[in-house]
């Protein structure tokens, strides 16, 4: 049985007279255990699907469930067994780190001690501040108290919606350590992100842009889907290099990627050969041209661009 | 000898017994592209108060278009533009009603707001949004708006607080080619993000931990020197050994 | 300058887009001016007298016909024995009993002054001295009239009598409506503000995600808003009492209870309000117009209900507040017994029971 299935959901905001379709159609499954992604920018939907799981909201259209039950009619089972952490800070900002955790735990049934185990490798980091209120925490411990708050009880599905978003890179990364160690006690968990690099820790991804979903796959068949081959360029004036790149009549698309640009070309059959002799007569120096590997990002791109 | 449009010498600021900026002193060129990164905690936006004319310093100096940072605040924002990822323009009202707004806070005639308006909204292909509130356009579009809007007075300098978080990566690109384009025009971009391949695009690039800038170079130099693969690795070794974490 | 008029015209587009607030920035004086100019009023009208005629001769029934021909009073009944006075103010609905005493012609026309008793019920002693002056004034009138056609002037001296309140303490009016009003803003305010608190900063959604019943939620929310509101009504009697001299003539035990279900009563307005409000800006802007508001204007503590026009008077029964000052009144003042309040707590329990099973059905279990 899939730990979640979702079926043709749709969910639609606003008046009659002007609706807005937050999610449009959008199906897909998760396998019990699995490190499900969603990855996706501001108003792909993302916080949307998460709140129909975890029976907040109701869908205007589709079916949904967790577990095996229905989100919609089971709502009550549902919520006694998953672990939920919204976007934004949602714990008590003026109760200790203890108090929240022991609150959170009383609410579940349960008490700190009865799953101590799970949580113990994240709430070491914590620890030594267990008497400050949660209001004085810096962003990762915040991240870090609300995940623990939402395991404290065993779930069997955890719901993390944008856990990384406004934390600093070391933090992110140290998330991320959490949700693999945690991946091997079976919890099944769905992280939503708009950070494309983090489609890399999980084991599937669902790419969502604009209420739908362009391609769902692990992250290594998703680059493996990318049919087109990447060329990373650099110059010594790398907007004019841009600029240049993409006034070039063989270009299909080239978009900036830190220290080099992706180059993708509509006939390759020549290779890199025509491209390199053009940019010379554009008069720039140091070029260094080389295929490279495609990432999540690139494939984002792509596929926004075809739809 | 290239313009100094700011130069930060000994920079501090204190809370109390709390140092959250410890003496930093750099500079930055007209027309540069300067990322000021770190760490939540390290120091950043504490800085760059100082820098935009909103918290005094403690103690040290600091010069932002030639003024001073504590007898010439006033003037300072005359001068500078701001644009954050919390905030940028009202709900509220429409596309021209922020522009106008804005404009008219930094004292442009009606004329030239005029002319400023068409272009910028034409150059955001964004004409036919005019009238629409601001609430009901999509993130990207906010974003690149109101970076628009803040260098629309034409200042010497902009500084941007994680201006792309959480936008689609094309439109974080469009939102690059913006500011590209503002520093070959002469604005001076300074600019935090979280998002280490936009390091990359940035001319030099600082890295604040624990209050103290531990690395400013360019992103090539700062690779070299930490022996990275990229600007993450780079942050990584960095504030990996940070010891404040505090918000 | 161009800066102050620029930033004067946002905040004006700020104001008007904001539909909830123009509403109440336009509608309230609106509201206010009428209700204060029109229906709330010092002044007497059609207040309810009683009166027990001992003598039944043609001068107390000429005194009898202009106070019932004037506007300010109305006469209710006719009573018979002097029993009947205690048990009219019990049931308050009179003011002022009016008695006279028995031969007043005959002790006019022999020795030129007679008696009238004015007994007011000085639960209200503003009212009281008003009820008071005017029967006063009109019993003036009728002896100055007599007096025009006569050699000898007569004398009819009214003797007031201030029952429940004979020094005429303005705290034994206020003290019950002291207790109204402060338990509506601490139990119904502060309940709804509490709970609409949990939707602002986000906890909402995980409570919600959590097998914790909205029942437990909602009782967990009202418990200690109950319990502080208790200590309120005990440190105001202890006040009262102490400093303020007010008796507590009646059962402690009952007027303990009766605010209990006051209490509860305001709880589940809270919880009503906190049903449908958004953030805990609205609940509290809420909480004042529809709750405080109401109670101070139609409690009929600072104004008496009976001389308001007729449709404020029927709204002025849905406000719980103006039951339960009538029966701290009743039951702290005038020392009556449940006997005698019991309508008025049935009103209560009947509101607060609806209101409760309005509000726990109407309690979102979703994010909408």
């Amino acid at each position: 049985m899939n730990a979640v299935t979702v079926n043709n959901i749709i969910k639609t905001y606003g008046t009659k007279k002007e609706t807005v379709k937050a999610l449009d159609d959008i199906s897909f499954d998760v396998k019990p255990g699995e490190l499900f992604g969603i990855i996706g920018p501001d108003g792909a939907g993302k916080t949307s699907l998460f709140r129909i799981l975890t029976t907040l909201l109701l869908a205007e259209g589709g079916t949904a469930t967790v577990d095996g039950f229905d989100v919609v009619k089971d709502y009550k089972q549902i919520r006694n067994r998953v672990g939920y952490m919204p976007g934004k800070f949602s714990l008590y900002q003026d109760l200790t780190v203890e108090e929240n955790l022991e609150f959170f735990a009383t609410i579940f049934n349960t008490s700190i001690e009865a799953n101590y185990d799970l949580i113990k490798d994240i709430y070491i980091q914590i620890e030594p501040f267990k008497e400050r209120r949660a209001g004085k925490l810096s962003g990762g411990m915040k991240q870090k108290l609300a995940l623990c708050c939402a395991l404290i009880h065993r779930p069997s599905v955890l719901f993390l919606d944008e856990p990384t978003t406004g934390v600093d890179a070391v933090s992110r990364k140290e998330f991320w350590e959490m949700l693999k160690g945690l991946k091997k006690q079976g919890i099944t968990i769905l992280v939503s992100t708009p950070y494309m690099d983090e489609a890399a820790m999980c084991d599937r991804v669902a790419l969502m842009q604009s209420g739908k979903i362009m391609s769902i796959n692990t992250p290594e068949n998703i680059i493996k889907e990318f049919k087109k081959r990447i060329w990373a360029v650099r110059s010594q004036e790398m907007y004019r290099l841009l600029t240049d790149l993409k006034k070039y009549s063989n270009t299909e698309s080239c978009n900036s990627f830190g220290e080099f640009h992706h180059l993708v070309l509509k006939d390759e059959g020549q290779g890199e050969e025509p491209v390199l002799n053009y940019l010379k007569e554009q008069q720039h120096k140091n070029i260094i041209i080389k295929t490279t590997e495609p990432n999540i990002e690139d494939c984002f791109m792509q596929l926004m661009q075809k739809n | 000898m290239k313009e100094i449009v700011i130069k930060a010498d000994g920079l501090t600021k204190k809370f109390g017994d709390f140092i959250a900026t410890n003496a930093i002193s750099f500079q930055v060129e007209k027309g540069e592209i300067f990322g000021f990164l770190g760490a939540n905690g390290a120091g950043k936006t504490t800085a760059m108060r100082m820098l935009c004319g909103l918290s005094i310093p403690s103690s040290g100096k600091a010069t932002v278009a030639g003024f001073d940072v504590y007898k010439e605040t006033e003037h300072i924002k005359q001068n500078i533009g701001y644009m954050s990822q919390k905030f940028s323009l009202y709900e509220d009202l429409t596309v021209k009603e922020n522009i106008r707004f804005y404009a008219g806070i930094y004292g442009m005639s009606r004329t030239s707001i005029k002319e400023k308006m068409t272009a910028l909204l034409a150059q955001l292909q964004m004409t036919a949004e005019e009238n629409t509130l601001v609430k009901a356009l999509p993130l990207g579009w906010k974003q690149k708006l109101a970076f628009s809007v803040a260098i629309l007075h034409e200042p010497k300098i902009v500084f941007l607080d994680e201006p792309t978080g959480g936008v689609d990566p094309v439109t974080r690109r469009e939102f690059w080619n913006l500011i590209y384009e503002a520093a070959a025009n002469g604005i001076t971009v300074f600019v935090t993000t979280h998002y280490m391949d936009e390091a990359e695009y940035c001319d030099r690039v600082s890295i604040m931990v624990d209050g103290v800038i531990e690395a400013l170079d360019t992103p090539g130099n700062l690779k070299t020197i930490f022996n990275a693969a990229s600007m993450d690795d780079v942050f990584l070794q960095l504030a990996r050994g940070a010891k404040r974490t505090a918000d | 300058m161009k800066q102050f008029f620029i930033f004067v015209k946002k905040e004006f587009y700020h104001i008007f887009r904001d539909r909830k607030s123009l509403l109440i920035i336009i509608m309230m004086p609106i509201v206010q001016i009428i209700l204060f100019g029109f229906a709330l009023t010092n002044e007497i009208k059609d207040s309810n007298i009683a009166i027990l005629d001992n003598a039944r001769d043609e001068s107390s029934a000429a005194i009898i016909q202009r106070l019932d021909a004037s506007r300010y009073f109305n006469v209710y009944k006719n009573l018979q024995t002097q029993q009947d006075i205690e048990t009219a103010f019990k049931t308050g609905k009179v003011r002022l009993v009016v008695v006279f005493q028995p031969k007043f012609q005959e002790s006019l026309l022999h020795t030129n002054h007679a008696q009238i008793q004015l007994i007011a019920d000085a639960s209200d002693p503003n009212t009281a001295t008003t009820v008071t002056n005017y029967a006063t004034n009109i019993i003036g009138d009728y002896q100055q009239q007599l007096n025009e056609q006569l050699q000898v002037p007569l004398q009819i001296k009214p003797e007031i009598r201030m029952l429940y309140n004979p020094q005429l303490k303005g705290a034994y009016n206020f003290v019950p409506g002291v207790m109204a009003m402060i338990l509506i803003l601490i139990a119904a305010m502060m309940t709804s503000v509490a709970i609409v608190r949990e939707k602002e900063i986000n906890t909402m959604e995980v409570i919600l995600v959590s097998p914790l019943k909205p029942l437990l939620f909602i009782l967990s929310k009202a418990i200690p808003y109950i319990v502080l509101s208790l200590v309120n009504v005990v440190t105001i009697l202890i006040v009262s009492v102490t400093i303020l001299d007010v008796p507590i003539n009646g059962s402690l035990f009952l007027l303990m209870a009766e605010s209990l279900l006051f209490i509860i009563t305001a709880v589940s307005l809270g919880l009503m309000i906190s049903n449908f409000t958004k953030t805990q800006q609205e609940a509290q802007m809420f909480s004042l117009m529809a709750l405080l508001l109401p109670t101070l204007l139609l409690g009929g503590f600072m104004f008496p209900i009976e001389s308001m026009p007729l449709p404020l008077q029927v709204v002025s029964n849905i406000v719980p507040s103006k039951w339960y000052y009538l029966i701290v009144k009743d039951v702290m003042i005038k020392g009556l017994g449940f006997s005698q309040v019991w309508k008025e707590t049935l009103v209560l329990l009947g509101m607060s029971l609806f209101l409760l099973a309005v509000s726990f059905k109407k309690f979102k279990i979703r994010l909408s």
